[in-house]
């Protein structure tokens, strides 16, 4: 069993750039834990304190929302898309600089 | 020399979570922990500089509070955008049982008639300022409007999404200004979603996604005029919708700065959120005393306010509680009194969200969370033009009546009984609206 795993632009930097690839987790659990094996930086950026799934975190199977299907009991199917997206997203860093006061082009380091 | 090249007050943006600093840039989540990034202030930069009377010597929109507002040095805005009239209204007031209620009328906002007119203007003087020239948006309806009708007038190109099902009007009032307007087949949650990943590949200027967090700063212009316009006081209660949860946070912002500027004086103002009972996560939230939000697919007539899975709806659930306030939420059915009403008696013809608004304020006086004596301010956003589908079978054109005095004599006299029933016809009228409000106050 395979699924395909879709990451915004914002954690693929813990992943070599790699925005989508298989996974063989069953459900959320099961991808968290997949994470803290393969990509430990990426598992220590989304969860949280107590090793759950930061609260700013949406996930959808096959464009619906995981809270919808069940939450951490949904158990995926073989194909099956999954996609983490902030619930505010969007933008990157390093985009074109601000025009005005204050920047501080220092801030950017690390992203 | 345009009055705003002095500028504004020292800002940048910071995690509400976790307090990192980002600077200014298009973004709107923290790398660290996700969590929505918000413009802070160093207030004591305008400090003695931003006062009463250099609000009143500046533009009657809201430009005339720009040293609190992030807007890049050297923008030049020429749209008057704002400063819409807070009338007392003294007629809904008798009817749901408040004596000091006003309006805040954002349904005859400048240049597209809502409140988003003045989120789109700060975004966009940022979006020019960041060198996008595209510019974009999810919406559900009145943000499309204004993203277009403003993009035009800077001569930005601008690609707007919305749900597929908006209403005719929403789309109509979009296309006009030249945009391209995509319909997403899908709720505004979907849409919304789509711009994220749009945002992640294109460099496109969200204004409510990458470059929502200056977006959302336009929002607290309602509350710099609310008290200005209370003669620089707070209000007692603020009656707000909620579709993302941004407005009413921004609007008790902007009471916090203006009383640690000294504008005002101290008040604890209490918070109360509109939501319609179809799409109602914040208001669930709040009910139950939580601040996590669980979504909802959205089904309601009032599209404005259909997000179900709202991206400040945690925030706005904790301040509301914190103020003392309450949420609630109404059926359609009560929405639509709810336009009735404040058409009927204050001359306002507010879209459904404006319903949802004004029947929560009834229930909420009917509940006795608001009290009669107290200043009630209830915030309308939009324009019924924009939603009469949602009134459609509710009103017909009777026979047309041949231009001759016996023949309106007898037009009279078939649908009212007779020219002295006039005054009669009109109280049982009232009392026929009486009923309906009852409905929009009283317990589900």
């Amino acid at each position: 069993m395979s699924v395909k795993i879709t990451l915004p632009t914002a954690l693929a930097r813990h992943t070599d750039g790699q925005k989508t690839f298989a996974s063989e987790a069953r459900n959320l659990p099961g991808l968290l834990a997949e994470f803290d094996a393969k990509f430990p930086a990426l598992a220590q950026n989304v969860k949280d304190d107590n090793g759950n799934l930061r609260k700013f975190i949406n996930v959808y199977v096959n464009d619906e929302d995981i809270r919808f299907l069940g939450g951490d009991t949904h158990q995926f199917e073989d194909g099956d898309e999954v996609m983490l997206i902030p619930s505010i997203a969007g933008g990157r860093c390093g985009q074109r600089r601000f025009l005005t006061v204050p920047y501080d082009e220092s801030l950017l380091e690390g992203c | 020399m345009s009055v705003l090249e002095s500028s504004c007050t020292v800002y940048e943006l910071r995690c509400n979570e976790c307090g990192k600093s980002f600077g200014n840039r298009p973004l709107s989540a923290c790398d660290d922990c996700f969590a929505p990034l918000e413009v802070h202030y160093d207030l004591s930069s305008v400090r003695g500089r931003f006062t009463r009377e250099s609000v009143a010597a500046g533009p009657a929109n809201i430009w005339r509070y720009k040293e609190l507002l992030p807007i890049p040095s050297g923008f030049q805005p020429d749209l008057p955008v704002g400063f819409t009239p807070l009338v007392r209204a003294n007629r809904l007031g008798q009817r749901i049982g408040s004596k000091n209620l006003y309006v805040k009328n954002d349904s005859v906002c400048f240049p597209t008639l809502s409140f988003k007119d003045r989120v789109v203007s700060i975004a966009l003087a940022n979006a020019q300022a960041f060198g996008f020239d595209v510019v974009g948006c999810s919406s559900t309806g009145n943000l499309a409007n204004s993203v277009a009708a403003q993009a035009s007038r800077l001569g930005l190109k601008a690609c707007i999404l919305v749900p597929a099902d908006l209403e005719p009007a929403k789309i109509l009032n979009t296309q006009i200004y030249g945009a391209r307007l995509v319909r997403i087949d899908g709720n505004y949650d979907h849409v919304n979603r789509l711009c994220t990943l749009i945002a992640d590949e294109y460099n496109w200027g969200f204004v409510n996604v990458n470059l929502r967090p200056y977006y959302a700063e336009g929002s607290k212009t309602v509350g710099y005029e609310i008290a200005e316009q209370l003669g620089w006081r707070l209000p007692d209660n603020v009656v707000c919708p909620m579709a993302g949860g941004s407005l009413i946070r921004k609007i008790k912002k902007a009471f916090d700065e203006l009383v640690a500027l000294g504008l005002v004086e101290a008040k604890d103002v209490k918070f109360f959120g509109a939501q319609a009972t179809g799409c109602s996560p914040i208001s669930t939230a709040v009910k139950n005393g939580r601040d996590e939000i669980e979504p909802q697919r959205p089904l309601t007539i009032a599209r404005s306010l259909a997000i179900g899975n709202p991206a400040d709806g945690p925030l706005a659930a904790k301040m509301i509680q914190s103020t003392g306030g309450y949420a609630e939420d109404v059926s359609d059915v009560e929405v639509v009194a709810g336009i009735q009403e404040l058409a009927e008696t204050e001359g306002i013809f507010t879209e459904t969200a404006g319903g949802v608004t004004t029947a929560v304020t009834a229930k909420l006086i009917a509940q006795g969370r608001i009290h009669a004596d107290e200043t009630t301010v209830v915030c309308i956003t939009g324009n019924g033009l924009k939603t009469t589908d949602a009134l459609e079978g509710r009103f017909h054109a009777d026979r047309a009546v041949k231009p001759k005095l016996a023949e309106f004599d007898a037009y009279l006299r078939e649908v009212d009984g007779s020219l002295v029933n006039l005054s009669a016809s009109a109280e049982s009228a009232a009392a026929k609206s009486e009923e309906a409000l009852a409905l929009a106050g009283g317990a589900r």
